[in-house]
């Protein structure tokens, strides 16, 4: 697959709307038609218990228009993102399924986007992965047979082209996937951090979804440069937002590497009577931030251990009830 | 370079323990330079096991030899008259010098001293570190001239990833982001936009996944 | 661990310790000790080097190896070693070799790096006490000749039973 028919494929997929959808996702749906989209996450569990998945796709599916489904987040082994959001898609829900590039190599990927699509899973979001030093696995060899642009484009030439990595044609029933990526707008070369969004957006990528923000400042910082280039016009951008429970939290997500998490925000907490509620008004804050941010089309909420607030805070912040799209 | 280190003395003890007659054998090329394995570190090593040695009873005899290099035939036949007595060979060569000697004396038990790690050179005196990843289709001219394939610990080709902040490697402080250093350097020069191509997946045939490699020259073969 | 021969049990152990001493500090410091009429044990034998960089790793390890029971490096004060880097070579080679020492099981204490100046004789026969007291205390090293000799002697009368 070529560079410029990525960059061709990427163009096909508009950010304003225009009635065609190119897969079954809610998710595409919903940005297509202009509104604010909102997501959640889901994060499997360490074992094959499938209830607390099923559980949590209940709680989400009414108030948000997807769920992702982590792929052995920080390279903890946890089951596996394809089969959680076939829980999730049987429960009702919109899954969203994560894929790293650390675990599997091209062929598996291939393999696994096909077998995705064949159980109804329209939703995909290519990343690069943490690496396992930071899991449970340390020793594990690496694959990173591809980077997550890579597979983007590697994704968008399944669907589009009807072709697999190698180049070979494939008969029929390609993948219908609705293509994400991630950016960490917190990382650095911070100047470079746009020039890699539109590298995302040249693969192929259809939309984004930001490390969590704590720093609207530099978030905004991030988006202008994002319109300058012309960017949020090419692919729709979901904003990050994880709720914080209590000053502790927002201390520990402080040492997670491309995270940015201001002091002033954790002396507020810190300072609150009720933590737990300052964490839901903040919460709330920074989605009606994210709405007058010229740019941001969404908001993706990844509570992972306390799924159950986001019905409150997406309620809260006027996004209830989600809309009806064709 | 190879670069490899030493094996805790431990380790080393345990694989010749067994041995009556050991002939440690020292490399005089890269392991001399990264001072693992060289003439230096031979005769400290037997020294040690002989004190060890005598300390727990054991009796038997310790020999040294270093050659020019180990990974080549031709200095390796001039260890047959040692060799010749000896029962277990252990050679502080890097792993190619340990399956170069191991191949050339076949009947002898060859065992490993060092730990052979990377391709990679000298930054500052005794700090060796890895800058090759021996992928057989080299992309520096892409990058400024710093290896994505092996100084990125994710090996990406469209980096950064997420991890990277304050030009620090998400796994550890001590490690430079290789695309931070490879943004510094192509924004330096110039040449930032070799940054904007989306690089397609690479090719690995070449590397390791590929299976063992060889290098042929016609015009050298002359037997 | 050491084993003590007969002789040496009844004789009381004495300590055979190198002391490796640079030209311009250390051996002078000997002998303005020696004018100085300064006693220090017997002990001590004296090897002169230019300089305490020249003491290599595998010297200090032949030492021991020969059945020494104690081995220093005395060089000049940290700053003015007459080449400079030389006593900083030496810190860092004696500090690796007494993890050797220890990894083997022959003890890193047995060996000590000194520094002193030309005018430091008081200091130069503190330190031949110090060192001859701490080697006292370790006792003979396991694998003097003498030791080794008896060893193989008794190892013999057990083979021949």
């Amino acid at each position: 697959m070529t560079t410029e028919a990525a960059t061709k494929a990427a163009g096909t997929a508009p950010a304003g709307g225009n009635g065609r959808f190119a897969t079954g996702s809610r998710l595409e749906r919903v940005l297509k038609a202009g509104h604010f989209a909102v997501t959640g996450e889901i994060g499997p569990p360490q074992s094959s218990k499938s209830e607390k998945i099923i559980e949590y796709a209940e709680l989400l599916k009414g108030v948000t228009d997807g769920q992702n489904l982590t792929d052995n987040q920080t390279a903890i082994v946890r089951l596996c993102s394809m089969a959680a959001a076939v829980h999730v898609k049987q429960a009702g829900g919109d899954p969203i399924m994560q894929m790293t590039a650390r675990d599997r190599n091209r062929i598996a990927i291939q393999a696994d986007i096909l077998g995705a699509a064949s159980l109804g899973i329209h939703n995909l979001v290519c990343l690069t992965g943490d690496h396992q030093t930071f899991g449970n696995h340390p020793g594990a060899r690496n694959v990173h047979d591809i980077d997550s642009i890579q597979m983007v484009q590697m994704v968008r030439a399944m669907r589009d082209e009807k072709k697999f990595q190698c180049g070979q044609e494939m008969k029929s029933d390609e993948p219908r996937m609705f293509v994400g990526a991630a950016e960490n707008p917190f990382g650095d070369p911070f100047e470079f951090r746009v020039r890699r969004l539109a590298k995302k957006v040249a693969a192929g990528a259809e939309f984004i979804q930001t490390q969590c923000v704590f720093d609207l400042n530099r978030f905004e910082q991030f988006m202008k440069m994002v319109r300058d280039e012309g960017l949020d016009e090419k692919v729709y951008i979901l904003a990050g937002l994880t709720p914080a429970k209590s000053a502790k939290a927002l201390q520990y997500m402080q040492t997670v590497p491309g995270m940015r998490v201001p002091d002033e925000l954790i002396k507020r907490v810190a300072g609150a009577e009720d933590q737990k509620a300052e964490g839901v008004k903040v919460a709330v804050e920074m989605i009606q931030a994210f709405r007058e941010i010229k740019g941001v089309k969404g908001v993706h909420i990844m509570a992972i251990a306390w799924e159950s607030i986001v019905p409150e805070i997406v309620e809260k912040a006027g996004l209830l009830p989600r809309p009806r799209v064709a | 370079m190879i670069v490899a280190e030493p094996k805790p003395i431990a380790e080393v003890a345990e694989l010749i323990k067994a041995g009556r007659h050991v002939l440690v054998v020292g490399c005089g090329e890269c392991v001399t330079v990264c001072q693992a394995g060289g003439e230096k570190e031979v005769e400290i090593l037997a020294s040690a096991l002989r004190i060890q040695w005598k300390i727990e009873g054991l009796t038997g005899t310790i020999d040294t030899q270093t050659l020019v290099r180990q990974c080549e035939p031709e200095y390796v036949v001039e260890l047959a008259k040692k060799a010749k007595n000896a029962d277990i060979i252990l050679s502080l060569g890097c792993g190619v010098g340990v399956q170069f000697i191991a191949e050339a004396y076949s009947d002898k038990w060859v065992v490993p001293g060092l730990n052979t790690t990377f391709g990679g050179g000298m930054v500052k005196a005794g700090l060796w570190e890895e800058r090759c990843g021996f992928c057989g289709d080299c992309v520096l001219h892409l990058t400024g001239g710093i290896c994505p394939i092996i100084r990125c610990s994710k090996s990406i080709l469209n980096g950064p990833c997420g991890g990277s902040q304050d030009g620090h490697c998400e796994i550890n402080k001590e490690i430079s982001c290789a695309w931070q250093l490879i943004y510094d350097r192509l924004k330096a020069l110039g040449r930032l936009k070799l940054l904007d191509v989306v690089q397609p997946p690479k090719n690995w045939r070449t590397a390791r996944d590929g299976g063992p490699r060889k290098f042929v020259k016609e015009e050298a073969m002359i037997e | 661990m050491s084993t003590v021969t007969t002789e040496e049990a009844e004789a009381g152990f004495v300590p055979k310790i190198v002391a490796f001493c640079c030209y311009y500090c250390a051996y002078s410091a000997a002998d303005l000790a020696g004018s100085m009429r300064l006693q220090y044990p017997p002990t001590i034998r004296v090897i002169e080097v230019p300089c305490s960089g020249k003491v290599d790793s595998i010297i200090i390890l032949k030492a021991f190896e020969e059945g020494a029971d104690g081995v220093y490096v005395a060089g000049c004060l940290e700053g003015d070693c007459h080449f400079l880097k030389g006593n900083f070579r030496a810190k860092r080679r004696v500090a690796a070799v007494k993890k050797i020492l220890d990894q083997v099981g022959l003890g890193g204490g047995r060996l000590e790096m000194y520094n002193l100046s030309a005018a430091m004789g008081t200091r130069f026969a503190e330190i031949a006490l110090e060192m001859t007291r701490r080697i006292e205390e370790l006792g003979p090293s396991p694998i003097r000749p003498e030791t080794m000799a008896a060893r193989a002697e008794a190892q013999g009368e057990v083979n021949q039973r």
